[in-house]
């Protein structure tokens, strides 16, 4: 294990706190299609997607563990934090269903997970890219793993969006609403936290602002293919990056750490 | 040629896909099992994500199940059992003469 000196620059531990959290609660929120998938195939390819963003958190909590010290670990970081002190896109912790309130119960809509990994992972690929070059290498080289596993996740939600959208009368009508339930979620991608300025600061984190052109053409030249109509920006901005978060938020995370809560420094 | 007036309706019923997938640079492409899916760009994402998971592979090949011609398992008699006397057709049949060496 490489412990940190004086002469290491790292990241601030909420960044790389911000970065892990995104990836398990959306990692969480995928693996409940796990045995419900809409066919077998894709059933295997949401839990390879899920498997994918725990393995970015198990990695990111560990370097963030080490600096932390004080008995810190990657299991303490994920199963006995509270809710405000979690630190992810707020867009991570939606249910798949349209939105509605925490209590409700739905069916799951396979348009809205398809929408949110699509507008999630354009954002991370282009974040991740922006990462290989930070000055912390634990954390380059945490990105130049991730990257390759964010450009699938876009590849494969991408190609689900155009079929959706572009597919029959059905599909094409839970796509928008999907598109348009989600894309106000997206303003936090730019809004800056402490963490993400101090980052950008020191030289280890990436500025959002300059990947936002980007993104904005990415989704755009997919939403023309896809035939959906881009829904114009509100003036809402969500704050789970601050730890203020949705309503689902607390209901995810009770049913993510109650078993390790039960059963502390239980193995299996 | 008339180009087509409207595009082609969703399917309802995706066709099946046999699934190759090569194992290392050098080898030949397996057979590993099948998937439905609707075209083939769908069909090679998928088999990515049920048949190369553990590693298994380097590239992959997917063929429509249509455009496999199979024998007949009731054809299995003159097909394949007129072979089953002829050991002389293996190799292994025949001596090799001292002058010969090692083949």
């Amino acid at each position: 294990m490489n412990m940190p000196n004086a002469t290491t620059v790292h990241a601030p531990v909420d960044y790389l706190l911000h970065l892990a959290d995104s990836a398990l609660i959306l990692g969480q929120r995928n693996a409940e299609w796990c045995g419900h998938g809409p066919i077998l195939e894709e059933d295997m390819a949401l839990a390879n997607n899920s498997l994918d963003l725990i393995g970015q958190a198990r990695l990111l909590y560990q370097h963030a563990a080490t600096l932390l010290g004080n008995g810190a670990t990657e299991d303490t970081l994920a199963y006995f934090r509270d809710e405000p002190q979690f630190r992810n896109h707020t867009i991570c912790e939606l249910p798949h269903l349209p939105l509605m309130s925490a209590t409700a119960r739905g069916d799951r809509d396979f348009a809205v997970t398809v929408v949110r990994n699509f507008l999630y992972s354009a954002f991370m690929v282009l974040l991740w890219e922006a990462l290989l070059r930070s000055e912390d290498a634990q954390l380059a080289a945490i990105a130049d793993k991730s990257l390759k596993e964010a450009r699938y996740h876009l590849r494969h939600s991408r190609d689900w969006l155009v079929r959706l959208g572009d597919g029959t009368e059905l599909s094409h009508q839970k796509a928008q609403a999907a598109l348009n339930a989600l894309l106000p979620y997206t303003a936090e991608f730019w809004a800056d936290s402490d963490a993400e300025r101090a980052a950008v600061a020191n030289g280890t984190g990436a500025a959002t602002a300059a990947l936002r052109a980007d993104w904005d053409q990415l989704v755009d030249a997919a939403l023309a293919e896809a035939t959906l109509v881009r829904p114009a920006q509100t003036a809402f901005v969500p704050t789970g990056k601050q730890g203020r978060h949705s309503e689902h938020m607390g209901f995810l995370l009770a049913e993510m750490q109650s078993l390790a809560r039960q059963h502390p420094n239980g193995t299996w | 040629m008339n180009a087509p007036t409207s595009t082609p309706a969703a399917l309802k019923e995706w066709p099946l896909w046999e699934v190759f997938v090569r194992s290392k640079q050098g080898l030949e492409h397996k057979h590993c099992g099948s998937l439905h899916a609707s075209d083939a760009q769908h069909a090679l994402q998928m088999a990515r994500d049920v048949y190369t998971r553990r590693q298994e592979g380097v590239s992959i090949w997917v063929v429509p199940s249509v455009a496999i011609a199979a024998s007949e398992p009731n054809d299995k008699a003159e097909f394949f059992e007129p072979a089953s006397d002829k050991i002389y057709r293996h190799p292994t049949f025949y001596a090799i003469p001292d002058v010969v060496g090692h083949m």
